[in-house]
């Protein structure tokens, strides 16, 4: 159980856990072969220019009045100030947070109630999941267009023929609902991957588990609640930092669904930081880009206590 | 961006459930023998996957159906008449074979790139974790998991546009960039399992180490290959995002963004932007057809193989 609750990455991570670690106090001493370096190097050398170098500039023009292009001059802490009294920023977070928050709720629960399901004996195992994980092989903006043609166009024709009001406009129109589909579909496509590692946890539990509860008479829902829960809790970690910190980057569906829309009532921080190339403000943008990604390390690392400290009582 | 849950979840197999496989085992046998199937449960889980099949129903529905009968709003009638109308229009409007070809170029330039590049990272740090520079490659590689593209889109777009790289080119390296810390996680925990007598006898044979990796690890790798190619794919082929904004000749799109072409001129042609949806989503689906057995197993089993 320790195994599981504990994060794989920093497992794997840890020095004297690892067993190329043991193996290399035995040749110690020895020469690196300069082979290894010209197998390390591409990664490291293209990792730095795609992705540091950017990240450095960035971090660097947070602090400036750049438009983008041509002059510009050191504003200091400026741009990170504005932000906190922006409204247009101010409710990208506000939704971003409350959608994700939403979404890890609806799509755990789902993915880990289909992955009891599909783990019990039922019939048509193999074709059940295999159905199940289709929406993570499909692409995110395309499935969004389909759903955009059947909130906009069929939805409201059937919410016209059972006469509800709400339900006979396009939901994507109404500021107050836009955000339920672009959860939905969302949700739609999330719930495969969760639903695998959740698969992976249960097919991790022994059996015996389970055969002494059944001697000792637990009910199935007392085994589930109380057996499979606990043990597939460190799976329940994952998930839901995952799931969080894929959702508050969520960009493709919401651009098929709503564009942002009505308005600005579905704009996600992601698609308010792209707005930097259309807008003219470049390095404000860059600070809200740097603020997300401290936001986004500080959500991975309070969560990861949280759930973890939960774990041990 | 759906599919890092999954990658992640053979991290979690390849570091932490490999001790677990032999009581896995046991408990799918304890179960089996247990008890029986249960219908009510099977027709419940049918209905639930009724929500996934609606929308692709409604796609390829909606895709064969002639321009009159896709305007009536019935998403869920089936094409009568049959019509392939839809698909001629949609090949021509989009330019489908050359958003086909940069999407088929992109995708296996990533691939190709994830398994190769992340494969001799890999090896080179696995093998030479007791010095410090390899150690922290690993750690300065895996950091790209908290660094999200959007944090990093407005730089990188105009850093592609000095270098020339605003194209397909620059695409396929990013894609790369941004599936390498996944695939060196799962890399490097598969390379633990990988017995070192194996490696110190293809030595003594006189092997390179350059031989070493090329005719013994790789392919031993080559589950593990199987599953990065595979997600490394999905992600290349179904991105938005990222060709979208760096890409900056409309003309070298790939697939997904070229569909934006139906949301502001010919919105009313249901049956040719189904047509073109069901072109551009379809190859993503036999491929997963094909190998969902790596795509599950790759998320159910991962390190087990080893």
């Amino acid at each position: 159980m320790t195994t599981m609750t504990s994060a794989p990455p920093t497992r794997a991570a840890t020095k004297d856990d690892h067993p190329v670690a043991h193996a290399a106090v035995a040749r110690r001493r020895r020469k690196v072969e300069g082979i290894y370096y010209a197998f390390l190097l591409p990664s490291l050398i293209l990792f730095t220019l795609a992705i540091t170098v950017p990240a450095v500039i960035g971090i660097f023009f947070s602090f400036t009045n750049s438009i983008g292009f041509g002059d510009w001059e050191f504003v200091g802490l400026i741009n990170y100030v504005a932000m906190f009294s922006d409204p247009a920023i101010l409710q990208s977070y506000l939704f971003t947070f409350g959608f994700a928050a939403v979404t890890v709720v609806i799509v755990n629960v789902l993915a880990f109630l289909l992955a009891v399901g599909l783990t019990s004996r039922i019939k048509l195992k193999t074709g059940l999941r295999a159905v199940f994980v289709i929406p993570m092989v499909v692409s995110g903006i395309i499935i969004a267009y389909v759903f955009n043609f059947l909130f906009s166009n069929s939805l409201p024709i059937f919410g016209q023929q059972v006469g509800i009001g709400w339900l006979s406009e396009s939901i994507l129109a109404n500021p107050d609902l836009a955000w339920t589909a672009i959860v939905l579909v969302t949700a739609w496509q999330a719930i495969p991957g969760t639903l695998l590692i959740y698969i992976a946890g249960l097919l991790s539990i022994p059996g015996d588990v389970y055969e002494a509860a059944d001697i000792d008479g637990a009910a199935k829902r007392q085994q589930l609640l109380r057996i499979t829960l606990p043990l597939v809790a460190g799976y329940v970690v994952i998930n839901v930092i995952l799931g969080f910190k894929n959702f508050l980057n969520a960009y493709d569906v919401i651009v098929g669904l709503t564009n942002g829309g009505p308005g600005t009532a579905t704009r996600s921080i992601p698609m308010t930081i792209v707005t930097g190339f259309t807008g003219g403000d470049y390095a404000y943008q860059m600070a809200n880009a740097a603020m997300f990604f401290v936001i986004v390390v500080v959500v991975s690392v309070v969560q990861l206590r949280l759930t973890r400290g939960r774990n041990e009582l | 961006m759906s599919v890092q849950p999954a990658l992640i979840a053979e991290g979690i197999d390849a570091a932490a459930t490999l001790e677990n496989s032999r009581a896995r085992r046991a408990s799918n046998r304890g179960r089996i023998g247990n008890e029986r199937s249960s219908w009510p449960l099977t027709i419940v889980l049918i209905l639930a996957a009724v929500t996934v099949i609606v929308p692709l129903y409604v796609t390829v529905s909606m895709a064969f159906k002639t321009q009159a009968q896709a305007v009536d709003g019935n998403a869920f009638s089936l094409p009568a008449p049959f019509s392939l109308d839809g698909f001629i229009t949609a090949w021509t409007l989009t330019d489908f074979p050359k958003a086909f070809l940069v999407s088929v170029l992109v995708t296996a330039g990533s691939v190709a790139g994830t398994v190769v590049l992340g494969a001799l990272a890999s090896f080179a740090i696995s093998r030479n974790w007791d010095r410090r520079l390899f150690r922290w490659s690993f750690f300065y590689l895996l950091a790209a998991m908290f660094i999200p593209f959007p944090v990093v889109a407005l730089p990188q777009v105009q850093l592609t546009g000095l270098a020339g790289l605003d194209n397909p080119v620059g695409v396929t390296i990013l894609h790369i960039m941004f599936q390498l810390s996944f695939s060196i996680l799962l890399f490097t925990a598969f390379l633990r399992s990988i017995p070192a007598e194996l490696e110190e006898s293809a030595r003594i044979d006189g092997a390179t180490t350059w031989q070493t990796f090329w005719k013994l690890i790789f392919p031993l790798l080559a589950p593990m290959s199987a599953t990065v190619g595979i997600f490394a794919f999905l992600a290349s082929w179904n991105d938005y995002m990222m060709p979208s904004l760096i890409t900056s000749d409309p003309g070298l799109q790939t697939l997904p963004v070229v569909q934006a072409i139906f949301q502001t001129q010919f919105s009313n042609n249901y049956n040719v932007s189904f047509a073109s949806y069901l072109m551009a989503m379809a190859p993503a689906i036999v491929v997963y057809l094909f190998t969902q057995r790596w795509v599950m197993e790759g998320v159910t089993q991962g390190a087990v193989k080893g």
